[in-house]
């Protein structure tokens, strides 16, 4: 077995036993994206000299005393919407080609405080837009366990990264689902904070009141040191969570015994695919013979949440992503006036998906259309929230598939918009509602492809929901690896 | 029933200039995706507040003290274009 194959925690007591060094760790890391990247491409930039550096200075400080903690000498992988100082953030996108951030995003910035080693920045759907990673302006990553499939997106390249061994860790976005449903195609987990719990700063926006930042890895285990390191107030971003952080291990090892647990009636039936149903409910069965008190639980207005989304974040896209000009950063193509310039900047710097969703957004917030869309897709927001709050009233935790499907292939639904968009069915709902969520890898359908089971809990509950991921994770002993990784 | 969208319009309030063919385009998707999107019309939401900040936070403050700010040249030096200390754009009106 390689380094590269270890999680992050097994990694973190091989360096301090002295097994190896941080330096070995980053070469093993280094050396399987050399034999998996030209297949895979899930970095868009590997930053070797940057992290052997970090990896050299992680070996001296561990060996004088120094020890930053469980990330120290950590080999991880950045999604490249967060902006790296130095280091070219694209957002996989032209319109950033070449864009060196001068600053690191808060979450960046507190990795690398914990000693972490960012191997390089993941390939993604342009600005997040997307769920397969097919949307990048440079070309799509492929998933490691099918390479004719796709890794689900937007954050399909740190999910490749971590599943193929080309990290031992990483950061994604989720905004609809982008860490989760990536996560679950990858045979990863996944994990979505409470909004606000992890900063937003450097984080290019996509749809602010959505978009967090959370951990893919191999284990729950992996995602508590990951989230640990990066939560946390920011006085650099307004919206994010200023109370007491919750200890995310305060509750692991109690089990299910007694807990209730709500499956969501919505989220199942047509469209879910015989194995993902099938597994997800097997993984129910087994939560029940642990002591979990099982029940349905409906929330209607899931069945709209989709809708609401599709308004809401392209509405708040097209406003965030004004900002793309030409004038200050970036791409510039020539026109004879400021705004001729402007106009053709974007047309050539967004590709089809990001174009599309700035029409839509700007659509929905133009003069007599604002409250009839924009204006009533918050309402129903505040709604799915009642619902949620309903739900909780009768379990603790819902529970769900993450995805409808396992991973598609290559091409399948670029064709058709609300198809691609489909795939976030099952994640959406806890964005819109700000709350926790996490997928966790609980088997294979008979053609070898992971499934992923959703865990969510109401805001702020991750010590609950990392008590239940870690408990799914126990019963469905979930340790295959894609082929890509197997000698 | 697909949306009927004005497109040209829409194109130009977002600064993108589109030609007739991508226009089409969009707008025939477009119609096809704001006809789903417009299930959210079929919900009662009389007396609903819409939600701002999903955990209900409302304004944040912080003390307004002078912080250093990132230096003017290394901003400048991400630009496509700059001249003594400023970003340089096309004239933003046409000429005589």
């Amino acid at each position: 077995m390689s380094l590269a194959d270890l999680t992050i925690a097994e990694a973190a007591k091989g360096l301090r036993r002295g097994a190896f060094g941080a330096r070995e760790l980053v070469d093993a890391v280094l050396e399987r994206a050399a034999k998996t990247e030209a297949e895979l491409h899930a970095y868009l930039t590997i930053d070797h000299e940057g992290a052997r550096e970090a990896a050299a200075r992680a070996d001296e400080e561990l060996a004088s005393g120094v020890d930053r903690g469980p990330l120290h000498g950590i080999p991880v992988a950045l999604k490249d919407n967060l902006c790296t100082e130095g280091l070219e953030t694209t957002c996989a996108s032209q319109i950033l080609a070449g864009y060196h951030p001068p600053y690191d995003a808060t979450a960046v910035r507190k990795l690398r405080e914990a000693g972490a080693v960012p191997v390089g920045k993941t390939n993604l759907d342009e600005f997040a837009m997307g769920s397969s990673t097919e949307n990048s302006a440079y070309g799509p990553t492929r998933n490691p366990w099918d390479t004719d499939r796709v890794p689900g997106g937007s954050s399909g390249g740190s999910a490749a990264a971590v599943a193929a061994g080309s990290a031992l860790g990483a950061l994604g976005s989720d905004t609809g689902g982008s860490i989760r449903q990536p996560a679950a195609l990858c045979g990863l987990v996944g994990m979505k904070p409470t909004y606000g719990l992890v900063s937003r700063y450097g984080l290019v926006a996509f749809a602010s009141s959505l978009d967090q930042i959370g951990p893919i890895t191999r284990t729950v285990e992996d995602a508590i040191l990951l989230l640990e390191a990066i939560a946390g107030h920011d006085p650099a971003d307004a919206t994010s969570w200023a109370g007491d952080l919750p200890d995310f291990r305060s509750e692991l090892g109690r089990g299910v015994e007694g807990l209730r647990i709500g499956i969501v009636e919505e989220l199942s039936g047509d469209g879910y695919e015989p194995a993902v149903s099938a597994a997800v409910d097997a993984m129910v069965s087994s939560l029940e013979a642990e002591g979990a008190r099982v029940q349905e639980v409906s929330l209607p207005t899931f069945d709209v949440a989709l809708s609401a989304y599709y308004l809401i974040a392209p509405a708040e896209a097209s406003a965030n992503l004004a900002r793309f000009d030409g004038v200050r950063y970036g791409l510039r193509v020539p026109g004879a006036t400021t705004e001729e310039m402007m106009a053709r900047t974007r047309a050539e710097g967004f590709g089809p998906e990001v174009i599309r969703r700035i029409l839509l957004g700007t659509y929905a917030l133009s003069a007599g259309y604002y409250d009839a869309f924009y204006g009533q897709a918050h309402r129903v927001r505040t709604l799915i929230t009642r619902d949620f709050a309903r739900a909780y009233e009768q379990v603790d935790v819902l529970v769900s598939p993450t995805s409808p499907t396992v991973a598609f292939p290559v091409g399948a639904r670029t064709e058709d918009p609300l198809a691609m968009y489909l795939s976030d069915i099952c994640t959406i709902p806890s964005n819109l509602a700000g709350h926790p969520a996490i997928s966790i890898p609980i088997g294979l359908d008979p053609a070898g492809l992971p499934i992923g089971f959703q865990v969510m809990a109401p805001a702020l509950s991750e010590p609950l929901l990392f008590r239940v991921a870690a408990e799914v994770e126990r019963l469905a002993r979930f340790d295959a690896r894609p082929e890509v990784v197997t000698p | 029933m697909p949306i009927d969208i004005d497109i040209s319009h829409v194109a130009r309030l977002a600064r993108l200039a589109l030609d007739d063919e991508q226009l089409e385009r969009y707008r025939r998707q477009l119609g096809v995706i704001l006809e789903h999107a417009a299930r959210v019309q079929a919900l009662d939401t009389e007396g609903v507040e819409p939600t701002g900040h999903p955990l209900g936070f409302t304004n944040a403050f912080r003390d307004d003290q002078v912080r250093p700010s990132l230096e003017r040249d290394v901003v400048l030096a991400e630009a496509p274009d700059h001249r003594d200390g400023y970003f340089v754009v096309p004239p933003a009106l046409e000429g005589p």
